[in-house]
């Protein structure tokens, strides 16, 4: 398996060279949609807290990082941890709010909703931010700037923030800490019972989960150069970080990283070509449909599927 | 502060919650019978509304005649939903079902932004133009007819439920479904129906609102948001509750309209979803989810 990993990584590292430039954005997005998928995973999938309103994070952390470079001349390289902080700060609020008022199921998900769309309200009315045109950053391609002439850069870049996404969802995986968060997923009364501080372990998961997603959206904000309320705080947004790690396998290492091997070319492909047909939109039909499809016929998952058959096709040969 | 502003405010909140009352009834409806949240209710309503347009443009049918058969096809739509989707999840963890009428308020949304583009449009109505007026105060005629008939609904509805067998199949399923069943109900058959008349409900009321309010693909979720206010702050799965939150909200939104700048309308109805979850989870005539 970590040989498997290793030339994996191996063959993703030498890739750009073979590849042209489309197929370079496609797997920009493969990577950068894995990590928001894996840090969604941390509470999402582990501590099955389903929070749809992760786009909130990405925001705050693409506002961020781009305000303070467009008027305070800060560097994104620094700019993406203030803004994973800031959205870590909201992420331990909606946490507190939701994990001490003991909000659970459909009602953390209206809270995580609730949150994401008023932060969307305020950015379209808050002129300081740009209100509804949102921000626009001019692309220099200085490397100081987070912006790079050459597209494969950015492939680095998000491949990075995969791996590292993916390298601490392991650490997390193989530490009682991970351990505690399955626990409170499949029953929380009972791990409160044998004394594991619920409370503590889910404000921790969501905390990093959202400073991870608040360092995406400085990627986000620096690599397509302008911002819309209406596109990083919106439920279209949170849909597409939720959906990869749920097809994929949510509570998985590898899920989010399959699920967005799967989904995000299916998302790139069918929104072009259905653009060109005039059916904006379509390809939300597309997730929908998958996420039905999931929902009824493989509720962990494609991994576990995956691994399950893998392992049998071994075992019979 | 000028009165016979807040007056007009006040009067156009009342009117306009008749139709909030009766979305919220059919999604406490659907929760309260099978403990399934309709993630997908406000874009029923949106369907609802395209169909009173789709009628009115297309056969000159008036929504205010219309919105029959617009209920008859949420209805249909509801039935077959239930039976081939989320009869399939009645059981399943709370996060499936989520996942799952989430999927289907996506495929709802987006097949109707396909299909009518993102413009908001709006229906032609006979009675669109004409008014009354008490003093100051004037009261739209369409409004009026709006709120009567969402409310004559409402009350059929609670008819139907107290009145008939049927209907006391479904208060029993929604009570103890295991008990229900001991007893030999059809519990399969009541939850498809109640499922039907929960969007039916949805899809009347959004033909209703066709003649008032303009409307576009992507107002499905605030609608959603809308319902589930509603339905939280009147308890989830009560009839009465969310009869009266349908009141008060739409009052509390008129009067915010009032005072507020109107962009800020939609922050108000979030905020106030917030503070109910903090707050006052179970509702005002519920005893909350368990």
């Amino acid at each position: 398996m970590k040989l498997l990993g290793a030339g994996a990584i191996a063959v993703l590292l030498v890739l750009p060279a073979f590849l042209g430039s489309y197929a370079i954005t496609l797997f920009i997005f493969i990577f950068f949609y894995a990590f928001l998928g894996q840090a969604w995973n941390i509470v999402g999938g582990y501590a099955g807290q389903l929070s749809a309103g992760h786009a909130a994070f990405v925001g705050v952390g693409a506002y961020t990082a781009a305000m303070l470079s467009l008027h305070a001349g800060l560097t994104p390289w620094v700019g993406m941890f203030v803004g994973g902080a800031l959205s870590a700060c909201l992420g331990v609020v909606i946490g507190y709010l939701g994990f001490r008022f003991g909000l659970r199921g459909f009602y953390f998900v209206l809270l995580t909703v609730a949150f994401a769309e008023i932060c969307r309200i305020v950015a379209l009315n808050t002129e300081a931010v740009g209100g509804a045109l949102g921000l626009y950053i001019t692309f220099t391609g200085n490397p100081r700037q987070f912006q790079f002439q050459d597209n494969r850069v950015y492939y680095y870049v998000a491949l990075a923030l995969m791996l590292s996404a993916t390298g601490i969802v392991a650490w997390i995986e193989r530490h009682r800490f991970g351990v505690y968060l399955s626990a409170i997923r499949e029953d929380e009364a009972a791990s409160e019972a044998l004394g594991v501080d619920t409370f503590k372990y889910k404000m921790l998961a969501m905390a990093i989960s959202s400073f991870l997603s608040g360092i995406g959206g400085t990627f986000y904000a620096f690599y397509l150069f302008s911002l819309q309320p209406n596109a990083v705080f919106g439920i279209p947004l949170s849909v597409e970080i939720i959906i990869r790690p749920i097809v994929g396998g949510a509570g998985t290492l590898l899920g989010p990283i399959l699920g967005s091997f799967i989904l995000s070319p299916l998302g790139e492909l069918s929104r072009a070509y259905f653009q060109a047909a005039g059916w904006s939109g379509a390809h939300l039909i597309v997730y929908g449909a998958l996420l039905v499809g999931v929902v009824l016929f493989l509720p962990e998952g494609a991994y576990p599927f995956l691994a399950r058959w893998l392992r049998r096709g071994r075992s019979g040969g | 502060m000028d009165l016979t502003l807040v007056g007009q405010g006040l009067l156009n909140g009342l009117l306009f919650g008749g139709v909030y009352s009766l979305t919220a009834v059919g999604l406490t409806l659907i929760f309260g019978v099978m403990r399934v949240v309709n993630f997908a209710h406000g874009d029923m309503m949106v369907w609802g509304m395209y169909l009173a347009w789709l009628l009115a443009t297309r056969l000159g049918v008036d929504p205010y005649l219309g919105f029959v058969v617009c209920a008859a096809a949420l209805f249909a739509f509801g039935l077959v939903t239930q039976r081939f989707l989320v009869n399939r999840i009645v059981d399943a963890p709370h996060e499936m079902q989520i996942l799952l009428m989430l999927g289907v308020a996506l495929i709802l949304e987006n097949a109707a932004l396909v299909a009518f583009g993102p413009d908001p449009v709006r229906v032609r109505s006979a009675l669109t133009a004409s008014t009354i007026w008490l003093g100051p105060i004037f009261v739209d005629v369409a409004r009026l007819v709006t709120f009567g008939v969402a409310i004559a609904l409402t009350l059929a509805l609670y008819l139907f439920l107290t009145r008939t067998d049927l209907g006391r199949s479904m208060r029993a399923a929604a009570d103890n479904t295991y008990g229900a069943l001991v007893i030999g109900t059809d519990v399969r058959r009541v939850y498809a129906v109640a499922f039907g008349i929960g969007a039916a409900c949805v899809g009347a009321a959004g033909a209703l609102v066709s003649p008032i309010l303009p409307f576009q693909p992507s107002g499905g979720l605030a609608a959603s948001v809308t319902s589930f206010n509603i339905v939280i702050i009147g308890g989830m799965g009560s009839l009465v509750g969310a009869f009266v939150g349908g009141l008060l909200v739409s009052l509390a939104e008129s009067l915010g309209a009032v005072f507020l700048a109107p962009s800020l309308k939609e922050l108000v109805s979030f905020s106030l979803l917030v503070i109910i979850l903090l707050f006052r989870p179970a509702g005002l005539f519920g005893k909350g989810v368990s």
